[in-house]
């Protein structure tokens, strides 16, 4: 059986991965996308630690469903965001949708 | 408290003879006080309403009157239109015939009442008492019932009387001032009718009415009759005042009240700089005799622990212990404390009643106009002065008798005497040789007022009253006659200057030739005024017989005459020199006034005019407003002029063994029975110094009055009536006393001159002194180093402000401010900068936690 460690390493690669393109990725979308690679790295680590600490119950599974519906959720608010954004200001750069600017 | 001022009126008109009392000052004060509040009314409306010419400057041409020329043009006058200065007219006058009516009738009541031999001392005291009681319920019930009324004592003389407390002392447990121990003091003001001040009830509103009315006329063409009416008011309500008190304190204030109001009345035209220096100097003139007199005051207060005159004048222990107290000073002299009082309160009267040395202000009065020198010379002022001294007689009297067959005087006596008989004698000599119409007159007035001071000096109470009675009368009417006079020369001057030919009539504007400016006063512009006039004559002249003792005829005569008596009687039924002395003053001081009345009337009224303003001289038109009202009132008072002595005339009056004393049996002595019982009689207390009946007839006094009288007047008709003086002539006078003598009469023995150097000009000297070294060396440095001290202080407290205050003050927002700067640029609006801090804050609790579990776990 494969061990948990690689798991989490892939989960923490993956994570990493996702933050990386948040914050350095000047596109909306693949912002986005980095938030959902994320978040199914948090997916494959509560997976994980279901399938290795308690299989027997079903929280783990529940939580990944949870966490699976909220990015379906976000994916589309952010998008429509990102949508509009467009529509006002022709981009789709966070950097330059800073209108809450102090 | 407006309950109170309902029943007051009420009981008024309801016919309370003592409420009615109280109500006679009140009239023209209320009068005075609906003046003044409309006027402030007026002011206000005008002022909000931006109406202009509240003020306007004296030189405007409502003022320009040539005849006032004002050394002050430009300074502001109050002006009021038409409608409103002949309403303060009629609210004067209609007070003044308010106050007159209920004068009267508590006067003729009191006649009714107690009938004219008895006045006031009728056969039982009880009587009187329970008047007083009742009087003394009927006002309790009337609404005064927290003022606590009198105890109803056994005053004889007392006819209505009402007190009120006005100041509760409370229980001053202090014997050595007067006070009785254990009992609680109060002083009490109140009113009084005896028979004295019922002859003044009779004759001063009489006298204030006619002057009204004859203010009515006067004052048609002034602009200021409201501020006239609403003084002349106050003015009566202070001698109103001053007749009914029953107690020295309310007499007193009414004596003030009248002294600011001569002072305002004498400067009436204050755009004058002579008017307002008139009025300054009768103001400090009165101000230093009433000092010493409000100390007589206190000091009797502090003996008798009352002011009131039936307590200390009707209580025989009260008067003998104040005659025998030494006084407080003084007193090893042999000055009891009555006669240091009773001198204190004389020279109150000197300035009062214009006693020399301290005349000098009256006929400056002068200055103000014709019916304020009616009212401050026959009505009011001087009269009060005599009348207080009327009044406290039995105190000036002190433990002497004038009467005694020894007679003896106290010193307040003597000191009148010499000053009265002197005073007649000097102001008399001065009157000679005056030119101004009135300045006779003035001068007429100091010495008659010094015929009634000899005379209370000498014992001769009721004479002294008598004469005070119809020298009113007739000094009222000579004064309104005078200024009518003044008023048509005026007219003249007036005419003149309109028809345009005033200054080309070469040496027409009298003996000194005044080439620019025409003296309207002075007699030597007159002349002939009989034919232009001729009502003002009459009446002028009755007024001047009256004045000049033209004899059996006059009132003048008859008062003259008893004065005249009574002090030949002392010296010949006692051989009292005093007396002998007062009789021989007084007999030269009447000669010399018969010949200047005959002098002022022949150059006023007979002959030619002398001048072509004297040929104008008219009052405009017979039937006009001035005219009338400025002829009536004499008209008026002729009657009393010529007449009202017939109430004096001794019963057993005979001439050359014609007994015309006969003829007037049915009053005859009238008067003088009437005011004796205005004084107490202590037989008990060996008080009795005061006659009852009138001295018997003595052909002596007679003779001489009659002489001196037509004499005088006969002497004057010789020198300037026969043979009328001519245009630019100059006085006759001049030639019989020499030049020097006459120039010192008419310049009043250069007694003004001589106050000015040593008094006046002393003064004047100390305030600059005062001004220069105390007020601008002294005081300044010390304000200034006052000053600079504070400076000091503030700039030291300005520099800690700047630094320390404004340092923390603004520190604290400029700290906030920066920080907010900061936490500013945090704020740059980059989804991923925020993202970046919350990834670096999770990181970090991160670590946090991953040490602290493995410390936990390491554990």
């Amino acid at each position: 059986m494969i061990p948990l460690w690689l798991y989490l390493l892939v989960s923490a690669a993956l994570f990493s991965i996702g933050t990386f393109g948040v914050l350095a990725r000047r596109n909306g979308v693949a912002v986005l996308m980095g938030v959902e690679l994320m978040l199914n790295a948090v997916n494959i680590n509560l997976i994980a630690f279901w399938r290795y600490m308690s299989p027997t119950e079903v929280n783990g599974v529940a939580f990944a469903a949870f966490v699976i519906v909220i990015a379906a959720a976000e994916a589309a608010v952010g998008l429509a965001i990102i949508i509009s954004v467009y529509r006002s200001r022709h981009s789709v750069v966070p950097e330059e949708a800073d209108m809450l600017k102090g | 408290m407006i309950d109170t001022i309902v029943n007051f009126f009420a009981g008024v008109f309801a016919g309370d003879k003592s409420l009615m009392l109280w109500s006679i000052p009140l009239w023209p004060l209320l009068s005075f006080a609906a003046i003044s509040g409309l006027t402030l009314i007026l002011w206000l409306v005008r002022q909000i309403t931006g109406t202009p010419e509240n003020m306007i400057p004296a030189s405007d041409h409502r003022y320009a009157d040539h005849n006032h020329p004002g050394d002050y043009g430009d300074m502001p006058v109050p002006y009021q239109p038409y409608w409103f200065r002949i309403t303060a007219m009629v609210i004067g006058v209609v007070s003044i015939l308010i106050t007159l009516y209920f004068a009267w009738t508590l006067v003729f009541g009191a006649l009714d009442e107690f009938g004219a031999g008895t006045f006031g001392l009728a056969d039982s005291a009880a009587a009187h008492g329970e008047e007083v009681a009742e009087d003394e319920h009927a006002e309790t019930e009337a609404g005064h019932g927290e003022e606590a009324g009198h105890a109803a004592e056994p005053c004889a003389p007392c006819i209505y009387g009402n007190e009120v407390t006005w100041l509760a002392l409370g229980n001053a447990d202090d014997s050595a001032n007067g006070f009785v121990e254990g009992e609680d003091s109060s002083h009490e003001i109140g009113v009084f009718l005896d028979p004295l001040n019922a002859t003044l009830l009779f004759m001063v509103p009489l006298a204030i009415l006619c002057i009204f009315l004859y203010s009515v006329g006067y004052m048609w063409h002034d602009a200021r009759q409201a501020k006239f009416f609403a003084l002349i008011s106050l003015f009566s309500a202070g001698m109103l005042t001053l007749v009914v008190a029953d107690n020295l304190m309310m007499l007193f204030v009414g004596w003030e009240v009248m002294g600011l109001c001569s002072y305002s009345l004498i400067g009436f035209w204050y755009e004058k700089k002579s008017a307002y220096n008139a009025a300054i100097k009768a103001f400090t003139v009165t101000r230093v005799a009433d000092v010493v007199m409000l100390l007589g005051i206190v000091y009797l207060w502090s003996l008798a622990g009352t002011l009131n005159f039936r307590d200390i004048l009707y209580n025989p222990e009260v008067l003998q212990a104040i005659g025998s107290t030494p006084a407080i000073f003084l007193g090893g002299w042999g000055f009891s404390a009555a006669g240091l009082i009773g001198t204190f309160l004389v020279i109150g009267t000197i300035g009062k009643s214009a006693q020399f040395p301290l005349h000098v202000w009256l006929p400056d009065a002068m200055e103000g106009p014709t019916p304020v020198s009616a009212m401050i010379h026959a009505a009011a002022m001087v009269s009060a002065g005599i009348y207080a001294i009327i009044r406290m007689y039995p105190l000036f009297v002190g433990m002497s008798n004038p009467h005694a067959s020894t007679p003896t005087f106290s010193e307040p006596l003597m000191l009148m005497a010499i000053v009265g008989a002197f005073t007649a004698l000097f102001a008399a000599t001065m009157g000679v040789a005056q030119r101004d119409v009135k300045a006779v007159l003035a001068y007429s007035t100091i010495s008659q007022l010094g015929f009634m001071m000899a005379a209370l000096g000498v014992g001769a109470y009721v004479a002294a009253t008598f004469h005070l009675i119809t020298h009113a009368f007739f000094k009222a009417l000579l004064f309104m006659a005078s200024g009518s006079v003044i008023h048509a020369m005026e007219h003249g001057d007036h005419h003149v200057h309109e028809h345009g030919h005033g200054h080309d009539v070469p040496d027409e504007h009298g003996a000194h030739g005044h080439a620019e400016h025409f003296d309207p006063q002075d007699m030597f512009n007159m002349g002939g005024l009989m034919n232009k006039i001729p009502v003002t004559f009459w009446t002028f002249l009755a007024g001047g017989l009256s004045l000049a003792g033209f004899p059996l005829l006059t009132a003048g005569f008859w008062s003259k005459d008893e004065i005249l008596a009574e002090s030949w009687y002392g010296f010949n039924s006692h051989g009292s020199f005093l007396h002998l002395f007062v009789f021989v003053m007084l007999a030269i001081a009447a000669f010399l006034t018969a010949f200047y009345t005959m002098r002022q009337i022949s150059l006023t009224f007979l002959g030619k005019p002398r001048t072509e303003q004297a040929e104008h001289a008219t009052l405009g038109g017979q039937y006009s407003i001035v005219s009338i009202f400025m002829q009536l009132p004499l008209l008026i008072l002729t009657p009393f002029a010529l007449f009202a002595g017939f109430v004096g005339v001794p019963a057993d009056f005979e001439i050359l063994w014609i007994p015309i004393g006969r003829l007037f049996a049915s009053i005859g002595g009238f008067f003088h029975h009437f005011v004796i019982y205005a004084l107490p009689f202590m037989e008990n207390g060996g008080y009795e110094v005061f006659h009852v009946d009138a001295p018997p007839y003595n052909p002596v006094p007679v003779g001489t009055s009659i002489i001196v009288g037509l004499l005088g007047l006969g002497i004057g008709y010789l020198m300037y009536g026969r043979k009328p003086l001519e245009a630019g002539q100059p006085d006759p006078l001049i030639k019989i006393l020499g030049e020097p003598i006459y120039t010192t009469l008419q310049k009043r023995y250069y007694m003004d001159d001589l106050y000015n150097l040593i008094l006046v000009r002393p003064s004047q000297a100390i305030a600059r002194f005062v001004i220069a070294v105390l007020d601008k060396g002294i005081i300044d440095s010390i304000l200034h180093g006052i000053a600079y001290v504070f400076t000091v202080t503030g700039d030291f407290i300005k520099v800690m402000n700047a630094w320390l205050i404004d340092g923390v003050g603004d520190g604290i927002p400029k700290g906030i401010f920066a920080f907010g700067g900061f936490m500013r640029r945090t704020q740059n609006g980059r989804i991923q900068a925020y993202l970046l801090i919350v990834l670096a804050a999770v990181l970090i609790i991160g670590i946090i936690f991953a040490i602290s579990a493995g410390a936990v776990l390491a554990s």
